[in-house]
């Protein structure tokens, strides 16, 4: 890189990436949920994609039930502590709450779904489950991400035997890897893969399906496999000088701002980030709180149609962010290293298909912003290449794994699916709920006269 | 311009607040902290007897969060020498003549004792008397306090005692833990008081610590029935003020007290007679200080209706207190939501369907849930408008023209007069006439 932002002192670091959102005292916990109104058959139970009972585990907050406040969270979800630090509340549970309809604050659920869980592991993960008696049939699960883990858990506790196998060395998926340090650290991750592990699931890590071990080695090892795949790459900008040095994929600069050795991550002076949804706001404010001077979000829409949540625009507005709207990346400019892109202002056209409109390029509105690095984030590539070589799978036009909408069975029998690989990537709580349906799809599958034979 | 002033049985205050007999009005320096702060009167903290207290002696009950709905207390009357009370009182009395100076006693059942007492504490200056037969522990089992004031006989001998040579207002404050507050109050009159107080606090036992299994406040391991204040006391105390002032062998000027926090409490007890309100438990949780919207509160609210004197406003509901033999059968309300008001928490439906007469449905709508009142089945218990925290959501609707009217007494009257027995067929057929549906 040409021009590498300075490096910051070590507590400034841990400043830039502390809690966002800082955690409730034994007092004020008890006071929020003590506003809660225990709705019966609320709102935000049904707003939540696993339908956690959310006026009942805060009930238990406010009589001092914390074991059993954390108890009805794990029923319906394996990953509550990921989901209540990285789940957009307000447009999910948060959003539903009576409150706001009553014109006031709506119950804050997500630091008190935190509160109970944290203080679950404070506690040492007492046992809120007893297992069910061995099925004595086995169920392999690849990736250990959010879907993987909730599949695994429940399956686990449904008495058989479970193994994950995930590709990096630390496990977790994105729950470890693609979630910004302000908001959730990789040992919290890591304390949920503890959870499922406690149930007897053998996690192996460091094997790479379709490498180290073929699919067809895992479909006759077990009775049935689970995919949590995920998604792969960031997509080429296919624009001049992508080659250059200084450009990097979000999800792989995300990776090694999560690895917190944040001394040693190279940032540039100046840095674009291309495309305008969730992960490119993490990018671009990991970014500016690595100590980058100028983060500019280069987007070929406007506000309007760009993913990104809110309340996450407005994270970004607060760091500083510069947001080009309405500007498409032309070419990268530079000699070995980025020193600029060159970008073409746009307008909007008609609406597409799917009812966006479609940016359309002003001819003749080149300029050129200097900057000293490229983070593309315009989405992840589905693991279509991987996925097309297993027997009898069948994947949509983009590249997902087609599931039975209550089963989440694949077009080959013994093999199932949830998460990213087959919703094209949406929340760790949807992941989270399509494993644990799956996991009792594959109980049904399992349990038919003829099963997994 | 609306006056706040008051005469309580010939004690006269700018308003209607004095402190309560308590520890807030221990001392010279707290009484006129607080009469600079704007209270109108305060009956100093009961003196007499030697006692000793012991160090922890509060304990609170929270409720949801909320500190101190309630206040339990085993705190002893006045620790200090009556000589250095008698002083500070005097001086009190000397700098604020305006505001009303009462002076609380309490002291062993000697008519000698009492009449020395009583001689002495005129000699301060201040405006009255009121004897503290409502102590409910230590001093009880002395054979004072609550002790006297459970004994109707021992209340009027010990109160004929203070009047015979008092001078100056005599009132008497009851307590509470007894069964029918109407008799310690007659045999008050009886003796010549010229006022009642009401209520001192109620037996408690405030709570249990479910780590050490210690009772609340915890003395060295050891607690026991202490008095029971503050907002949770309020109910029992209007209703105990509402029989003491109904009553017409009492008809006495009357101090209301028990859990009164604001100007909106005050008023309560005012409309069920009281003169003048004492308060304690809200001082001790926020200071003189509230003392301020006390005055402006109930000022402003005198002004928006009219009012411009307390004497117009004081008993003005003590009509409405009756029996429920005289309520009417045939008043038939039943509950509406409003639909535009709803925010869909549905507790009223699991409040009617768990614990009422099931008769709100819960029909799913647009992704919530709508509530609607199966009006035919309401019996107009109004537990859904109790349980419905938006305000004015659901209202409980007269349905009846009113041509209809029939209390229990009535009903038992003509069944008598006509030969029925009050049996449940009798009954029944009452109902079906007026069309109620009882299931």
């Amino acid at each position: 890189m040409k021009n590498i932002a300075p490096k910051l002192q070590s507590e400034q670091y841990e400043k830039n990436f502390s809690d966002l959102h800082p955690p409730f005292t034994q007092n004020s916990a008890v006071t929020e949920a003590n506003r809660c109104l225990y709705c019966y058959d609320s709102p935000c139970m049904k707003a939540c994609p696993t339908h956690i009972d959310i006026s009942t585990f805060i009930k238990k907050i406010s009589t001092g039930n914390l074991i059993g406040s954390a108890k009805t969270i794990y029923e319906s979800n394996w990953v509550p502590l990921t989901c209540a630090k990285a789940c957009p509340v307000d447009v999910l549970c948060e959003g539903a709450c009576v409150y706001n309809d009553k014109g006031e604050k709506p119950i804050q659920i997500g630091k008190l779904q935190r509160y109970a869980i944290e203080n679950y592991f404070e506690k040492g993960m007492p046992t809120l489950f007893h297992k069910a008696s061995k099925t004595g049939k086995s169920v392999g699960v690849v990736g250990s991400g959010p879907a993987g883990l909730a599949c695994s858990a429940e399956l686990a506790l449904m008495g058989y035997e479970v193994t994950i196998y995930e590709a990096n060395k630390i496990p977790g998926g994105l729950n470890t890897w693609g979630i910004a340090p302000y908001k959730m650290r990789r040992e919290d991750s890591l304390k949920e893969v503890e959870l499922v592990k406690s149930f007897g699931v053998d996690l192996k890590t460091k094997i790479m399906i379709g490498k180290t071990l073929k699919v067809n080695d895992l479909l006759n090892k077990h009775n049935a496999l689970f995919l949590g795949v995920g998604l792969g790459e960031s997509p080429q900008l296919s624009i001049p000088g992508e080659e250059l040095s200084g450009v990097v994929g979000a999800l792989d600069f995300i990776e090694k701002v999560k690895t917190e050795n944040w001394h040693d991550i190279q940032v540039g002076k100046r840095v674009a980030v291309i495309g305008a949804g969730n992960t490119s706001i993490d990018a671009a404010t990991e970014a500016k709180r690595l100590g980058a001077d100028q983060v500019y979000i280069i987007y070929r829409r406007s506000d309007v149609e760009m993913s990104a949540y809110e309340f996450e625009y407005e994270l970004a507005k607060r760091d500083g962010i510069v947001f080009h709207f309405l500007t498409s990346p032309k070419q990268i400019i530079g000699k070995d290293f980025v020193e600029g892109i060159e970008c073409l202002k746009m307008k909007l056209g008609e609406p597409d298909k799917w009812g966006r409109r479609k940016p359309i390029p002003i001819s003749g509105s080149e300029f050129t912003i200097p900057v000293d690095m490229v983070i593309k984030a315009i989405g992840q590539e589905t693991k279509s290449s991987f996925l097309s070589t297993i027997s009898k799978l069948t994947l949509d036009e983009e590249g997902c794994v087609i599931v039975d909408q209550t089963t989440y069975q694949t077009t080959n029998p013994k093999i199932f699916a949830g998460g990213d690989c087959i919703n094209g990537g949406k929340e760790v709580v949807n992941a989270a709920y399509d494993g644990k349906r799956a996991a009792h799809g594959i109980d049904k599958f399992l349990s038919l006269p003829k099963g997994g034979k | 311009m609306v006056d706040l002033s008051i005469n309580c049985a010939g004690i006269k205050s700018p308003n209607p607040f004095w402190l309560a007999s308590a520890p807030p009005s221990n001392s010279a320096y707290q009484n006129c902290k607080a009469f600079e702060q704007g209270w109108g009167g305060t009956v100093w903290k009961t003196i007499g007897e030697p006692v000793m207290n012991v160090f922890n002696r509060y304990g609170g009950l929270d409720y949801n969060g909320q500190k101190i709905f309630g206040l339990n207390n085993i705190e002893l009357i006045s620790d200090r020498p009556i000589e250095v009370n008698l002083k500070e009182i005097a001086e009190t009395k000397k700098l604020w003549p305006d505001r009303a100076v009462v002076v609380s006693l309490m002291v062993e059942s000697k008519r000698e004792t009492w009449h020395e007492i009583v001689k002495r504490t005129i000699d301060t200056g201040c405006d009255g008397i009121e004897l503290n037969y409502g102590c409910p522990h230590g001093m009880s089992e002395r054979g004072m306090g609550a002790a006297v004031g459970q004994v109707p006989e021992y209340c009027k001998m010990i109160t004929e005692w203070v009047t015979e040579v008092s001078t100056i207002p005599v009132i008497v404050k009851l307590t509470p833990n007894i069964s029918n507050i109407q008799l310690p109050a007659r045999a008050a009159k009886a003796a010549g008081a010229n006022a009642i107080s009401l209520i001192n606090t109620i037996n408690s036992i405030i709570g249990i610590n479910l780590d050490t299994f210690e009772l609340k406040p915890n003395v060295g391991g050891l607690g026991g029935h202490g008095g029971y204040a503050g907002p949770a006391v309020k109910p029992i105390a209007l209703h105990l003020l509402s029989q003491v002032a109904i009553d017409p062998e009492v008809n006495l000027p009357i101090s209301g007290i028990g859990g009164i926090s604001n100007w909106r409490d005050a008023l309560e007890f005012i409309l069920l007679g009281a003169s003048s309100v004492q308060v304690c438990t809200a001082v001790m949780h926020y200071g003189f200080r509230i003392v301020n919207d006390m005055i402006e509160g109930m000022s402003n609210w005198m002004e928006s209706k009219g009012f411009t004197s307390l004497d117009q406003i004081r008993g003005k509901s003590l009509q409405r207190v009756n029996d429920f033999g005289n309520f009417d059968l045939l008043n038939r309300t039943i509950a509406r939501i409003d639909q535009q008001k709803c925010i869909h928490c549905n507790l009223c439906y699991i409040a009617c369907e768990d614990a009422a007469h099931q008769c709100i449905d819960l029909t799913p709508v647009n992704g919530h849930n709508k509530t609607e009142v199966r009006e035919k089945d309401c019996v107009g218990c109004a537990l859904c408008s109790l349980v419905c925290p938006v305000e004015n959501c659901i209202s409980m609707v007269r349905i009846d023209d009113g041509s209809a009217s029939k209390t229990w007494n009535q009903l038992t009257a003509e069944f008598k007069k006509s030969g029925k027995p009050m049996s449940w067929e009798n009954l029944a057929e009452f109902q079906h006439k007026h069309n109620i549906v009882i299931h």
